[in-house]
């Protein structure tokens, strides 16, 4: 269960662009007649994407509205899953995995990091305005560790000094390149690959 | 060691791309309509002779769990819907299966929705991997548009329509019942069993779920043969698995290996050995952050597969391997275990609920040496009391790597926090208040 506040400053009003209802209705359809509630994580996720990536309470009640379900169960769903931002975050949003696996190789250093360039603490946004980062759980990368998730994309194989240049670029307004920092290919074993060697060099 | 050519997974490092082209030319999609025309009998018994247990953790026999399905569809449509909620710390195997070998995972759907009398179905990909399943959706409008899957998938007269659905970060979806509910647009809480999915699942329908992993190796089963597969590894644990090799190694990666591997050889021979040499290991996490980690005398000669890893009391699970070294506090380590458990515990039931949390701040306190000495005892009592206790297996999977690290280490924590009981004049304490919450001035502390 996460622990999750809400933000005090809500827009008064949320709708979906037309391109949004558009994907909305293609996502009802994924589903049998008269179970649309399915739909509402796809929604909220839209709705996440439409409002600077976090969600609204007046955008739970457009989705209720929506899928024609109550408000508290959207409601229930938007607080329970740890991906839905109920307040602001940055346009670059860092998040580093801290779990067993990350922290053997480090991911401790990269938090300090995170503290150091962009704000002393979780989930407060820098002071140019740009970015936020936050502690996660597993991201599922652990023979990349450590690594941390800028918005969509994985970052893996990082160091302090990696991170810090992938923080000045990101200040820069730019998206650095995502993957492994290490220069290896996906997840294979650095320099010395002991399987599927032959389709390698074929 | 496993030769290259019994590798299921040849794409395992995108040597060779992930399109529907170049998966056919290393065999997918080869015979599909002739494997599904033998018929639902058939593949259930190459299936159940191949041997193959489910490789999402629990290690349920494959085929087995298909005969489950009624035989014949009534007034509720079938589902299967396949699990992709990687999730467990230590795995990242699916990951690469969404996003190198896609089109074995759509193959395996094809063959496994039919023996299953299914129409539809549902991946349910973890949200974090949004990349992968953009990757994934890519292969599937593909398959659609050579006529693999969607109305006579194949030419083989059977339809099948696949979606994919993201979660949305929350770790008890990858539980059967509570990916169910997810799927349903409600909080991932599990649900009672039984009823068992495979009669009353999603929807209230029949529903198969299955990890990706154990999917995306049934087209190859069936086109070498279940003789071929369970020739590989050994009775009961057959076939070939991916090993997921992280922590303190020189070279963590991802490899395929038979099962059975000795622990030792997959660490030195594919992940370049434990980072300061093997004398430098304290314990490794066998498989994924939910089974009971083991010490460095018995990581010597263990070997990896499913009843191997039971009689040391711990278990393949998910096959993701945590290497811990010596540089590294071992008591620490598993108090980051437990916050995650503490973390993801859904708050369904009060044993986990609490107890995930009780457990994370005595374990934060014994790796300060702040326990007093009959802590240690009441932690394992504490676990006992979350173990068995829950509707799902999260209980036993926060409270089973605590009883790892007592079971193996108890000396090392007892020795770090040998205080007498931190509060010696507690008369008007209440029960059950943390004794790290208290005043220092008002305890008397004895070393």
């Amino acid at each position: 269960m996460s622990l999750k506040k809400i933000s005090k400053d809500q827009p008064e009003k949320f709708e979906f662009n037309d391109r949004n209802i558009e994907l909305a209705k293609k996502m009802i359809n994924n589903y049998p007649e008269g179970k649309q509630q399915s739909a509402v994580m796809s929604l909220l996720y839209l709705a996440q994407r439409q409002n600077n990536n976090w969600i609204p309470l007046a955008a739970m009640k457009y989705i209720a509205k929506f899928l024609n379900m109550p408000y508290i169960k959207v409601y229930e769903v938007a607080t329970f899953y740890s991906m839905y931002n109920l307040s602001p975050v940055g346009k670059f949003f860092y998040q580093v995995c801290t779990t067993t696996p990350c922290m053997l190789r480090g991911a401790y250093k990269l938090v300090d990091v995170c503290k150091k360039k962009i704000s002393n603490k979780e989930n407060e946004i820098s002071s140019d305005g740009n970015s936020s980062w936050m502690e996660v759980e597993c991201l599922g990368a652990c023979i990349n560790a450590p690594m941390i998730q800028i918005n969509d994309e994985y970052y893996e194989d990082l160091d302090e000094k990696k991170l810090e240049n992938i923080i000045e670029e990101t200040m820069k307004g730019k998206t650095p390149k995502p993957g492994s920092y290490k220069g290896r290919v996906n997840s294979e074993p650095e320099n010395n690959r002991t399987t599927l060697v032959g389709i390698k060099n074929a | 060691m496993l030769e290259d050519k019994d590798r299921i997974f040849q794409n395992l490092y995108n040597d060779l791309g992930e399109d529907v082209e170049s998966s056919r030319k290393r065999g997918d999609w080869k015979d599909t309509k002739e494997i599904i025309l033998k018929g639902r009998d058939w593949i259930i018994n190459e299936i159940k002779s191949s041997e193959l247990r489910g490789r999402g953790g629990a290690g349920f026999p494959t085929g087995l769990k298909w005969s489950f399905a009624p035989k014949e569809v009534g007034s509720r449509p079938h589902y299967l819907v396949i699990n992709a909620d990687e999730s467990e710390p230590g795995t990242c195997k699916d990951r690469d299966i969404l996003r190198f070998e896609p089109h074995k995972l759509i193959e395996g759907c094809l063959i496994a929705a039919y023996t299953v009398n299914a129409h539809v179905c549902y991946i349910y990909i973890r949200g974090e991997y949004y990349n992968e399943g953009q990757k994934l959706q890519k292969a599937i409008d593909e398959a659609y548009s050579q006529k693999l899957i969607g109305k006579n998938a194949s030419n083989t007269g059977w339809d099948l329509d696949i979606y994919i659905h993201y979660g949305a970060g929350a770790y008890i979806c990858g539980e059967e019942t509570a990916l169910l509910e997810s799927l349903e647009g409600k909080k991932g809480q599990p649900r009672l069993k039984p009823p068992f999915p495979a009669l009353i699942g999603l929807y209230g329908c029949p529903t198969i779920i299955n990890n990706v992993e154990t999917i995306a190796v049934v087209p190859t089963i069936l086109k070498r043969g279940a003789k071929w597969f369970s020739n590989l590894g050994k009775p009961k644990n057959t076939g070939t698995k991916i090993f997921c090799i992280s922590g303190n190694v020189n070279r963590p990666c991802n490899v395929e290996e038979e099962m059975g591997i000795p622990l030792k050889e997959l660490i030195e021979k594919h992940a370049g050995g434990v980072i300061g040499g093997w004398e430098n290991l304290k314990a490794v996490i066998p498989g994924g952050s939910s089974m009971p980690m083991l010490p460095k005398e018995i990581c010597e000669t263990i070997k990896m597969d499913f009843d191997s890893l039971v009689e040391q009391k711990s278990g393949l699970g998910t096959a993701g391997i945590v290497v811990i070294n010596k540089d590294q506090d071992i008591i620490q380590c598993m108090a980051r275990i437990a916050r995650f458990y503490k973390h993801e515990s859904c708050g369904q039931c009060t044993p986990c609920r609490e107890g995930s949390g009780w457990m994370w701040r005595m374990l934060e306190r014994m790796a300060k040496g702040e326990a007093s000495r009959e802590e240690v005892d009441m932690l394992m009592d504490v676990t006992k009391q979350i173990e068995g206790h829950t509707i799902c297996a999260f209980g036993e999977g926060s409270a089973w790597p605590v009883q790892g690290l007592l079971r193996h280490f108890k000396k090392e924590i007892v020795k770090r926090n040998n205080f007498n009981p931190l509060v010696n004049k507690d008369n008007e304490i209440p029960y059950l208040v943390d004794q790290h919450l208290l005043e220092k001035e008002n305890a008397e502390i004895k070393s």
